[in-house]
Parts: C-alpha cells; sequence; structure tokens
C-alpha cells in the first residue's frame, strides 16, 4: 500500500496515511492496548457466571476442580509463564537488532505455545473418558463416589464443567490464534524484516500473548485450586 | 460520470479508480463509508418491510395476515436486523466513516485495512442473518431471552445468534479504530477543546462498542453453546440462571441504545450549529455531556428487569441511576436549543430534520422517565408504550439524525446538491408519518394494550389503524429521500466546496473530496463552529 504514494521520508514499513513512525507505533499500540480491554469485558461475562455459580454451588465446583490434574496444569502454568519470558526476550532482541537471537526466541515460544495446547488436549481428552463432558453422555456418578462427604448434584456439576470448557476452551482459541500470529512473526523474522526500526508487529504480538497468557494465571487457580485441602 | 459539467472533474475519491474491484479492495474510509450506505440502506429496507407486515397484521383485531407463530417472526426480525444490521452502524459506520478523519484533518482512519475487515464482517454476518431469514428465521424476540432461546424454540436461534455476534465484532473494529484516530490522527493545531462535538461523541459512541459489545458477543456465544451443548448455564431447571443471561445481555444492549442515539446527536450539533449561524451554545458540556451519557449508560441495564424477579432494593437503585441519564440528555436539548435563540435560522432539509429529532427525542426521553419510575414501569412494561418509547428515541431520534446528516454531508459526499424542495417536502412527510404511527402506541400501551401479540380486543382498533396508516406515510417518506438521492447523483447540481457556507475542516476541501483528503496537510488555528469569522453570503445556495 505505500509503494503507490510514498515520499521520500516514508521508510518501507510506514503506511502512507502516517506522518512519522513514531505515530504509527503509538497508533498501534494504542489500537492493542484497546483490543486487549475488548478481551477483559469479553473474558469478563465468563468471569461473572463462574462467580455467581461458584457462589452458589460451592460443593459442586470443588469437587469438579478436584477432579482436574493438578500437576499438568501446574505445568502448563509454569509453560506458558516461560513463553511470556521468551517474547519479552524477543521484543527485546528485535530493539537491539538481534535478529537471529529473535528468531531463537521466537521459536521457543512457539514451542511452549503448542506444548500449552497438547498438555491441554491431554487433561481434555482425560475429561471426555470420565464422561466429564457437558451435554447427552455427562456423568457425574464418579465425583458423587469418590465424595460421599458433600453433597453433589449432577446438573450443578454440569455447569462447573460447562463453564470449565467455555472458559480454557475460549482461553486455548487465543492460544490457536496466537501460535498462528507467531508463525507469522517466525517467518518474517527469518526474512529479517524487523529491527531497531520496525518491530511493532513483535511488540503488538507479544501483547497479546502476555493478555493471553495473564487469562491463564486468572483461570488456573480459579478452576484447579478451589478446594484442595483434604476432605475430614 | 458524463456529466453536463463543462470542465473536467478534478481528481477525487470516486473517479480516481473504476470498476468493481477498487471498491471491493477499497482502503479508502470514504469508499468503505458508501459500501456501508448501500449495504445499511438494503437492511434497511428489509427490516422496514417486516414493520410493514407487523402493522399491516394489526390493522384488525383478528389475527388475519399471519398466525401467532409467524408474527413472533416478523418482530424478531425486524428488530434484529433494524437494530444490529441498521441502527448500530448507520451514523457512525456511514457518516462516521466518511467524516472522522476528515474533520480531524487526517488523510484516513488510523487502521485502514481493518476498517475494510469491519465492512466485510458486517457482510458475512449479513449474510448469514439474510440466510437465517430466508430459511425459517428466529423468534424469540430481538432479546433472545433464556430458556426460551435456549431450550424451546425451534427456529434458528443459532444462526441469528451467530450473525450478530460476527456483526458486533465489526462493530467493534470500527470503534477501535474511532478512538486510535481521534487520539493519534489529529492534524497540527486541532487540539481537544477544538474538536467538532460531532467528533466528541462519535468517541463517546466507540468507548461504548469497545466496552459493551465483548459482552453481548460472549453472552451470545454462552446462548449459542448451551443450545448446541445443553449446558444448562441459563436453564432453571438444572440450576441456571436467566437473569444472569437477562444481566449480560442489557449490560450491553442498554448502552447499546446510546450507541444509536449519540452519534445522531452528533450530527445535530454540527447541523444546528451551520443553520443558526453560531457556536454551539456551553460547548464544553455538550462534549462531556456525551462522555457521561456513555459512562451513565453503562450503570442503568438493569431498569429493563424490574419486573423480571430481581431485589426491589437493586431495582429501586437501577431507577434512581437511569434519572441521572436524563441530565447530560437535558444537557445537550437545553444546549441546542440555546444555540438557536437569537440566532439567524435557515430552514433547510438538514435543520428540519434537526427540528424534529429535538421534538421528538424529547418526548422519547420524558417517556423514558416514565419507564424509570418503578410503579409507572409495572403498569407498562410490555405494553406498546415501551414500543412507543424506543421508536421515539431510535427512530424519531437516530433515523432522523441520520437522515439529517444524509442530507447535510450529501454535498460532500457526492458532489451534488440534492433537490431541496423535495428533500423539504419529505423531512415534512417523515415527521408527520412517524408521529401518526408512534404517538397513538402511547396511548394504546397506557390502556394496556401487550406489545408481541398479534391479535388485540377490538376496541383497541381504531388508535391501530392510525397507527398503520401512519406507518405507510412514513414509508413513503423513506423512500422518497433514496430516490432523489440516487436521482441526484447524475442529475443534481454539482456542490461547491462549502455549499452551507459551514464551519469545519470537511469543507475546506473539495466535493467530493481527493483520495488522501486534503491536497495540503491542514493546519488548524480556529475555534470549532467559528461562524463569528465566516463571512456571511446572501443565500444558501438550494439544487
Amino acid at each position: 500500500m505505500a509503494d503507490s504514494t510514498a515520499t521520500p521520508v516514508h521508510g518501507p514499513e510506514l503506511l502512507h496515511h502516517f506522518s512519522t513512525a513514531q505515530q504509527q507505533r503509538d497508533a498501534a499500540s494504542l489500537g492493542m492496548w484497546l483490543f486487549l480491554g475488548t478481551e477483559i469485558m469479553f473474558f469478563g461475562g465468563m468471569f461473572l457466571a463462574y462467580l455467581i455459580y461458584r457462589l452458589l454451588y460451592f460443593n459442586e465446583f470443588a469437587a469438579g476442580s478436584r477432579s482436574l490434574d493438578i500437576w499438568l496444569g501446574t505445568i502448563n502454568t509454569i509453560v506458558l509463564i516461560c513463553s511470556s519470558l521468551t517474547v519479552a526476550l524477543g521484543v527485546r532482541a528485535a530493539q537491539m537488532g538481534k535478529r537471529k537471537l529473535l528468531v531463537i526466541l521466537l521459536l521457543l515460544t512457539l514451542i511452549f505455545g503448542l506444548a500449552f495446547l497438547g498438555i491441554k488436549g491431554v487433561e481434555w481428552y482425560a475429561k471426555y473418558k470420565e464422561h466429564h463432558i457437558p451435554g447427552m453422555s455427562f456423568d457425574a456418578g464418579d465425583l458423587i463416589r469418590d465424595y460421599p462427604q458433600i453433597h453433589i448434584d449432577p446438573a450443578h456439576e454440569q455447569i462447573y464443567f460447562s463453564l470449565y470448557f467455555a472458559m480454557t476452551g475460549l482461553h486455548a482459541l487465543h492460544m490457536i490464534i496466537g501460535v498462528g500470529m507467531f508463525t507469522y512473526l517466525l517467518y518474517h523474522s527469518m526474512k529479517g524484516r524487523y529491527g531497531p526500526e520496525y518491530y511493532t508487529p513483535i511488540e503488538m504480538g507479544g501483547l497479546y500473548w502476555h493478555f493471553v497468557d495473564v487469562v491463564w494465571i486468572y483461570l488456573f487457580p480459579l478452576l484447579y485450586l478451589i478446594d484442595r485441602k483434604p476432605l475430614g | 460520470m458524463a456529466t453536463a459539467v463543462i470542465t473536467p472533474e478534478r481528481e477525487n475519491y470516486l473517479n480516481q479508480e473504476y470498476g468493481i474491484k477498487s471498491w471491493l479492495l477499497t482502503v479508502d474510509h470514504k469508499r468503505i463509508a458508501l459500501l456501508y450506505l448501500v449495504s445499511i440502506t438494503f437492511f434497511f429496507f428489509i427490516g422496514g418491510f417486516f414493520a410493514l407486515l407487523i402493522r399491516l397484521e394489526l390493522l384488525t383485531p383478528a389475527g388475519d395476515l399471519v398466525q401467532a407463530d409467524t408474527y413472533n417472526k416478523l418482530f424478531t426480525m425486524h428488530g434484529q436486523v433494524m437494530i444490529f444490521f441498521f441502527l448500530i452502524p448507520s451514523i457512525p459506520a456511514v457518516l462516521g466513516n466518511f467524516l472522522v478523519p476528515l474533520m480531524i484533518g487526517a488523510k484516513d482512519l488510523a487502521f485502514p485495512r481493518l476498517n475494510l475487515l469491519s465492512w466485510y464482517l458486517y457482510i458475512i454476518a449479513g449474510a448469514l442473518m439474510l440466510h437465517c431469514i430466508c430459511t425459517g428465521g428466529v423468534d424469540t424476540g430481538w432479546t433472545f431471552y433464556t430458556p426460551f432461546s435456549t431450550a424451546f424454540s425451534n427456529t434458528k436461534v443459532v444462526e441469528a445468534g451467530v450473525a450478530i455476534f460476527i456483526a458486533g465484532f465489526s462493530s467493534i473494529l470500527t470503534g477501535l479504530n474511532f478512538v486510535v484516530t481521534i487520539h493519534r490522527m489529529r492534524a497540527p493545531g486541532m487540539t481537544w477543546d477544538r474538536l467538532p462535538l460531532f467528533i466528541w461523541a462519535h468517541y463517546a459512541t466507540s468507548v461504548i462498542q469497545l466496552l459493551g459489545t465483548p459482552v453481548l458477543a460472549i453472552t451470545l456465544l454462552l446462548v449459542v453453546f448451551e443450545r448446541v451443548f445443553h449446558l444448562g448455564i441459563f436453564d432453571p431447571t438444572r440450576g441456571g440462571d436467566p437473569l444472569l443471561f437477562q444481566h449480560l445481555f442489557w449490560f450491553y444492549s442498554h448502552p447499546a441504545v446510546y450507541i444509536m442515539i449519540l452519534p445522531a446527536m452528533a450530527v445535530e450539533s454540527e447541523v444546528i450549529a451551520c443553520f443558526t449561524r453560531k457556536r454551539i451554545f456551553g460547548y464544553k458540556f455538550v462534549a462531556m455531556s456525551s462522555i457521561a451519557i456513555a459512562v451513565f449508560g453503562f450503570l442503568v441495564w438493569a431498569h429493563h428487569m424490574f419486573v423480571a424477579g430481581i431485589s426491589l432494593y437493586s431495582a429501586l437503585i437501577f431507577s434512581a441511576l437511569s434519572y441521572l441519564v436524563a441530565v447530560p440528555s437535558a444537557i445537550k436539548v437545553f444546549n441546542w436549543t440555546a444555540t438557536m435563540y437569537k440566532g439567524s435560522i435557515t430552514f433547510t432539509t438538514p435543520m428540519l430534520y434537526a427540528f424534529g429529532f429535538i421534538g421528538l427525542f424529547t418526548m422519547g426521553g420524558l417517556t423514558g422517565l416514565f419507564l424509570a419510575a418503578l410503579g409507572i414501569d409495572v403498569h407498562v412494561t410490555d405494553t406498546y408504550f415501551v414500543i412507543a418509547h424506543f421508536h421515539y428515541i431510535m427512530v424519531g431520534g437516530a433515523v432522523m439524525g441520520y437522515l439529517g446528516g444524509l442530507h447535510f454531508w450529501w454535498p460532500k459526499i457526492s458532489g451534488r446538491m440534492y433537490p431541496e424542495w423535495l428533500g423539504k417536502f419529505a423531512a415534512l412527510i417523515v415527521f408527520l408519518g412517524f408521529n401518526l404511527t408512534f404517538f397513538p402506541q402511547f396511548i394504546l400501551g397506557y390502556m394496556g394494550m401487550p406489545r408481541r401479540y398479534w391479535q388485540y380486543p377490538p376496541e383497541f382498533q381504531v388508535l391501530n389503524v392510525l397507527s398503520t396508516a401512519g406507518s405507510t406515510i412514513l414509508a413513503v417518506g423513506y423512500v422518497l429521500p433514496m430516490v432523489y438521492f440516487l436521482w441526484s447523483m447524475r442529475y443534481g447540481k454539482p456542490a461547491t466546496e462549502n455549499p452551507w457556507n459551514a464551519a469545519g475542516l470537511e469543507w475546506k476541501t473539495s466535493s467530493p473530496p481527493p483520495t488522501f483528503n486534503f491536497d495540503q496537510p491542514p493546519v488548524v488555528d480556529f475555534e470549532a463552529y467559528d461562524y463569528e469569522h465566516i463571512p456571511e453570503v446572501e443565500e444558501v445556495p438550494v439544487g
């Protein structure tokens, strides 16, 4: 788009309607932050539903939470935090002009992201085997057997798992979009497109990735750690 | 573009490129505005068609034209099409898209490709909605209330939900683009207190779109999930809470009313200043009232749920907060009338629409206070009083604003003048037709005629016949502008750079503007509505 109207002051990455690179970067940054604001509102609806039903049906939420694999959840949390670190370092590498390091860091981020999705898939598969996926074949009988100390209503248990799948599912969808984005960024990094004079896409991709990470930081305790103390 | 003009037309955004590709792949905000204009006009007439069928059915007390099931679909699709595919995008996506960069002296919106994407999302959503309509439609009411929508309705709820979900993203992207553009793309000298009030109101609108629409998105997504996977989140028989759905839904859908009305207020500020030749009285108050409406708008949603089973205490608080919205709305109305006081008023078509807007919006707003009052609301809940109230705001307010704005900026958009006498005539017809359609509904509602029924007791017939008669007059008033706008594109008198002798940057470039809006990057060294310093002309040239 820039080529048809480029004037001498316009660099290859500066779009025609901006007057300076700074203005373009500021616009992209504000746009990304606003977008993340809309994402907070988007997830906010589910967090509200979670809050209400957790207060109403605490026993079922606690039992559902216990049935999740705490180790896989913890490992995934660590994996995701590591990926956020590699992204942050990647932005720094782009700013410093270390193009090779940038490629390595983006590759690591991708691997961490895919590892997270893989582990998540294993967890979902376990839920599938246990008939914990909401719908016609949902069955909370195993939880009722396992936790005779607390009263569990299967319909309310299904609400916990509905929210579990809706929240982790939409989070995973955001991860998949992020993986796609980082594949694109990796490809262009390998072609040497990003450097100290133009690193906005890396920075924006990083912001998005951090946001998805932060959502998980909330999801992990809310879904996995509701009530883990031994039942009396 | 063979025209009667002898001098060759100067290059502008319309004649720079030709061909279907130059339109479908354009990133020019002005061309995208025209793409929106065509597509929302299409949906406006679809929604209007449903409205006419509703009015025809209600001509007689018996259910003779359609039966209950069809009638339920008619009012549902009338609401969904009009709200999500016409009113929400109307002024922002057409006039806002066209004017925001021009008014602040930018070459384009901050993200031109995102702008095009937003139109494509709208088209995908619209196509899905059309498919849904053609293959059976929806009967849940535009509000998708659960558990009816999730557990009982046998119609295309999922498809309509997905369509509106996608349309919501189109709306979010437009809002995001505007906020970034207004923050980052202003011309040198265009400070915040020099911004036209059009920009302030669009800024407030965009903030609502950004904060509200994602909540609608997740709500509709949960409805779709619930319907497809039988989750039970909103199903009371399985421990779910339908009230939660209503809270989430109205958290967006009440502020959405302000997404529809604020841009109309944006238009009125420009039109009134121009045709009274005065700076808007209390500029800062009018600017801030837009922001106040956006903020208060998020605090009042549960007044839609007074009889739905919320506690009396929360109902009391939401009732009190609802009154608060009247304050910034009244500031606007009083300041417009104060602007007109001792102004030299010209009765052009856009100004007639502005007069109509002020009167009808005031009536709609004041009856809104009736509805915010708990006692009266219980009496008129789900009656035609509510219908009349929001049509006074939405049709009498938002559509009047849209039509007025379209006339005001048509010379800039098309480079042609529309026939002024026909414009005034159509404005008059719209005003008369509107009042004849909707004023009887206030009385009907107060007498107790419920909404959403295809039959009614015979004693309501006279007022219903008046309303139906009015709706046909209104339809003529809406078809007329479409006809003469199309006519004027070929035969209208060529417009000068500034046919209204108006203030504002958009009038300082040619009509139609060049692709990058200004030949020289503008520098702003004047205040908004600088009418004291604009020399008078003999008379406003009319087409």
